[in-house]
């Protein structure tokens, strides 16, 4: 089933949102949230939209069963989005809708007297929104209970929460008076245990703070300042200091001045943030700095669509920095992964001593996802780092010893047997500043020495579908969900398929992806921007160009079906 | 007891003959001697330009960074270990130029932290262009016909951007620039020390000469660093006399020391070995 809310910006409709697909999440049901906003403060036109099913769904579907329009505005834009037969709540007292009025006949109108209900509560108008979830639960047949345990617990003040659920009462009992209920067919999950709503930030923020993370530096731009949000709340609670510095180039630097002096630090970003990081990534692979770099995708160039989805930076963040070095890039594809890969940046940085950079993506960031609790069993691992009484041992301290794996002792500020200086500068083994040719060459060798390592420490990338495939999707990030969901729908014509989701773009697992692709016949590239970066990647590290591609840049995530009407368009007469 | 030999490295510095780095080296190292701070237990954190090298040639823990970007780090590693002392050090084309947005963040923010900029008003790594201290008129490869801009005021700034400690050395005088360097190290909160520097190659005009008929020291003539409108007033004195001693110096909280969380540890001393979160996730049912 699918529920979308609509209405003009700044009256609360995302967070109406939210409550219903937490109290669904509570029923027992998988849920999927997606939002999209003009990048507008106020006076622009908010939806937000909530999928949920007794199967796993993963991703935001355009076809709507139920349309909830606060204003006029809402009913037109999205009239076209609903299913046959789907059906419109609205309120007469403030504008008119007919059949003649939306040129559709297939749908159900359900005027309920929501401004009225308000005026006997004596609420604001902003209750409406908390009215209209009523209705919806008693359209879908759904239990109240849920809804109004979500909505006490999301208000602190008793009276407010007392409030909003006599609201959601009386829309609820509006409805069963007045109409018929249409879908009673929404059943339980079978098993009861409680599960999470979270955004792919959110899941960022707990793999951090599961990994020791106690510092993040960060400057708000969107779509990654929710998790400065979150863990500036959090901060006492976790221990952790979290600071809004003055820009980008700052929230970097003090990052990896925190994990210099031993910290497990982080910086969060979007891409025009990253743009100002560059030199400093490059100085945290010289003097061999463990951190992490949060970079979550919106479309550009330059300022773009700040509001709006694409997975435009790939190329950027691999290359992103003056000189050669390794580093790692992780991309997440669902929060989960968001959660156990924003984990393991940590120990990764620290195993390797490079700077790993999380690549996200604004849809990933702000949907939300009903999931289980994640697994905490996690082992922290910070490599090389030396403890005092090891480093006592050591007769002849070098910071930059070259070693087998690349990857040398580390000791903190404060360790009486480690003193070194971090050198921007090129370097001998113990940091200190030099030209020499043939050093130079060998402290090069060092760093990428670590190469092989990391790849071999990497997770194999997933492979999901059937091992004999009429049609290979390779792909990367937040397109995963749709991906999976139309691969059912190719199954439904009888073309079977399979799916590489490279999750560690850097160090690349070209043999594993080459592979992949020897034994594919039909290979597709799927990604949410201009050029195909992946695939250009591919080609690169492989030798094999994946001439079939599926690129959307037009702001917006993927739907399944897109995915699958594109795929079939490319396969053809095949 | 720290000694001068236990800042001894390896290498030796290669700033020109008679560069104003050497005595300005030296004051550092007296004042991290008479302070006896333990050298495991200071990091100096340098940018990019003569003043970089710093850390490759006092034997503490150090970090180069990139030019412009000495406080960003700086305060990263003093909010990682308040056990720490942090000494920043850049010159005038680091600190007043690629970098004084940084400058104007960590003063207002009183994070504690020594900054020194060793201000020779020219830049003298890359051999010898205009700096926002050159004064007009200056003439220098890249203003070969005088610069048509006006020098900035380093002291004016840092009071105007609530520097709670601002004083400005002369590398001409040792002993007062130690003084300085172990006030500016022991004031808690952000400590701010121009410092005037000749450059012997580069920089004909404001020469060792040049300032020795110039400089007066504030405590000399009674100057009240408690007065932020006298340090104003000092501060924009400039020409047959030139000011050098605390302009201004207050106490106020610092930034670390309003962080409830770093009052228990360092954030580097905390346990990360098994942390539960269980209680963050159900905040998410």
């Amino acid at each position: 089933m699918n529920w979308k809310l609509g209405g003009e910006a700044g009256f609360g409709v995302l967070s109406a949102g939210e409550v219903f697909a937490r109290s669904l999440t509570r029923s027992g049901l998988n849920v999927f949230v997606s939002d999209e906003h003009p990048s507008l403060v106020r006076g622009g036109h908010n939806t937000i939209q909530v999928r949920f099913s007794e199967e796993e769904i993963r991703c935001h579907e355009r076809e709507i069963d139920l349309l909830i329009a606060l204003d006029e505005k809402t009913a037109q834009l999205h009239v076209g989005e609903l299913k046959s037969e789907g059906g419109i709540i609205y309120d007469s007292s403030q504008f008119q809708l007919s059949h003649d009025i939306l040129k559709r006949v297939d749908v159900n109108l359900y005027d309920v007297s929501m401004a009225e209900i308000i005026k006997e509560l004596k609420a604001p108008i902003i209750v409406r929104n908390t009215v209209s979830l009523g209705s919806s639960i008693a359209y879908f047949g759904i239990e109240m209970k849920n809804l109004e345990s979500v909505i006490k617990d999301s208000f602190e003040d008793e009276k407010i929460s007392n409030l909003n659920i006599e609201a959601a009462r009386r829309g609820y009992e509006y409805f069963k008076e007045n109409f018929n209920v249409i879908s009673s067919s929404i059943m339980k999950r079978g098993d009861d245990t409680p599960r999470m709503l979270l955004t792919g930030n959110d899941a960022i923020c707990l793999g951090a703070i599961k990994a020791g993370c106690k510092f993040l530096a960060a400057y708000p731009m969107t779509p990654a300042s929710s998790i400065l949000h979150y863990l500036a709340a959090n901060a006492e609670k976790n221990n952790m200091v979290t600071i809004q510095s003055e820009d980008e180039i700052s929230a970097i630097g003090n990052a990896v001045g925190a994990a210099f002096a031993g910290v497990r630090a982080m910086t969060a970003t979007s891409g025009g943030g990253f743009a100002l990081m560059g030199e400093f990534i490059s100085l945290t692979a010289m003097t061999e700095t463990p951190l992490v770099i949060v970079e979550v995708q919106r479309p550009g160039p330059s300022t773009g669509l700040a509001t709006r989805h694409g997975q435009g930076d790939l190329d950027f963040v691999l290359s992103a920095g003056q000189g050669e070095f390794p580093r790692i890039v992780l991309a997440p594809g669902d929060v989960d992964e968001c959660f156990y890969f924003s984990f393991d940046a940590f120990n990764l940085a620290e195993r390797f001593q490079v700077p790993v950079i999380v690549l996200s993506d604004k849809y990933l960031s702000t949907s939300h996802k009903s999931t289980s609790f994640f697994k905490t069993d996690l082992k922290i691992d910070r490599g090389y780092l030396l403890a005092e009484d090891e480093l006592e041992k050591i007769e002849d301290f070098k910071r930059y010893e070259y070693t087998e794996t690349g990857v040398s002792p580390r000791s903190l500020p404060g360790q009486r047997n480690g003193i070194h200086n971090a050198p921007g500068n090129e370097h001998d083994e113990y940091g200190n500043s030099m030209e020499d040719a043939y050093k130079t060459t060998q402290i090069v060798d060092k760093r990428f020495r670590k190469l092989s390592h990391i790849l071999s420490s990497f997770q194999k990338p997933n492979i999901f579908g059937s091992k004999k495939a009429d049609v290979s999707i390779l792909s990367w990030g937040s397109t995963k969900g749709a991906i999976l969901e139309a691969m059912n729908m190719l199954d439904k014509d009888n073309i079977k398929s399979n799916f590489l989701q490279v999750t560690h773009l850097s160090p690349f697992p070209a043999d594993f992806v080459s592979e992949f692709i020897q034994k594919s016949q039909n290979v597709v590239s799927v990604e949410g921007n201009k050029t195909g970066q992946l695939a250009n990647l591919v080609a690169k590290e492989t030798g094999h160009m994946i001439e079939m591609r599926v690129s959307k840049y037009d702001g917006r995530p993927f739907t399944p079906k897109e995915v699958y009407r594109d795929i079939k368009a490319l396969l053809g007469g095949q | 007891m720290v000694e001068l030999s236990d800042l001894q490295t390896a290498g030796a510095p290669s700033w020109c003959p008679g560069c104003g780095n050497y005595s300005i080296w030296q004051a550092i190292k007296m004042a991290i001697v008479e302070l006896n701070i333990k050298t495991k237990d200071i990091v100096i954190v340098s940018g990019v330009g003569c003043s970089g090298k710093y850390p490759y040639w006092i034997k503490t823990y150090g970090f180069h960074s990139i030019h412009g970007r000495t406080l960003p780090v700086a305060t990263g590693i003093r909010l990682a270990n308040q056990d720490l002392k942090v000494m920043a050090i850049g010159g005038d084309g680091d600190g007043y130029s690629e970098g004084t947005n940084h400058l104007l963040h960590a003063a207002r923010r009183n994070i504690d932290i020594a900054y020194l900029v060793c201000n020779n008003q020219i830049y003298g790594l890359t051999t010898g262009q205009v700096s926002p201290t050159s004064l007009r008129g200056t003439k220098t490869k890249t203003s070969p016909s005088g610069s048509i801009e006006w020098s900035i005021n380093p002291i004016s700034i840092a009071l105007a951007a609530g520097t709670s400690f601002v004083a400005r050395g002369f590398a001409g005088d040792v002993r007062h620039l130690t003084d300085l360097i172990i006030k500016a190290i022991t004031h808690e909160g952000f400590g701010f020390l121009d410092i005037l520097q000749p450059c012997v190659t580069f920089n004909k005009v404001n020469t060792y000469k040049f300032f020795r008929e110039r400089i007066y020291k504030l405590q000399d003539e009674n100057h009240d660093p408690g007065d932020v409108i006298k340090a104003y007033e000092k501060s924009l004195e400039w020409g047959k006399r030139i000011p050098i001693g605390i302009f201004y110096d207050e106490k106020k909280p610092t930034y670390e020391s309003q962080i409830r969380q770093l009052t228990k540890s360092p954030l580097s001393k905390q346990n990360i070995s098994d942390i539960d979160i269980s209680s963050s996730m159900k905040k998410f049912v």
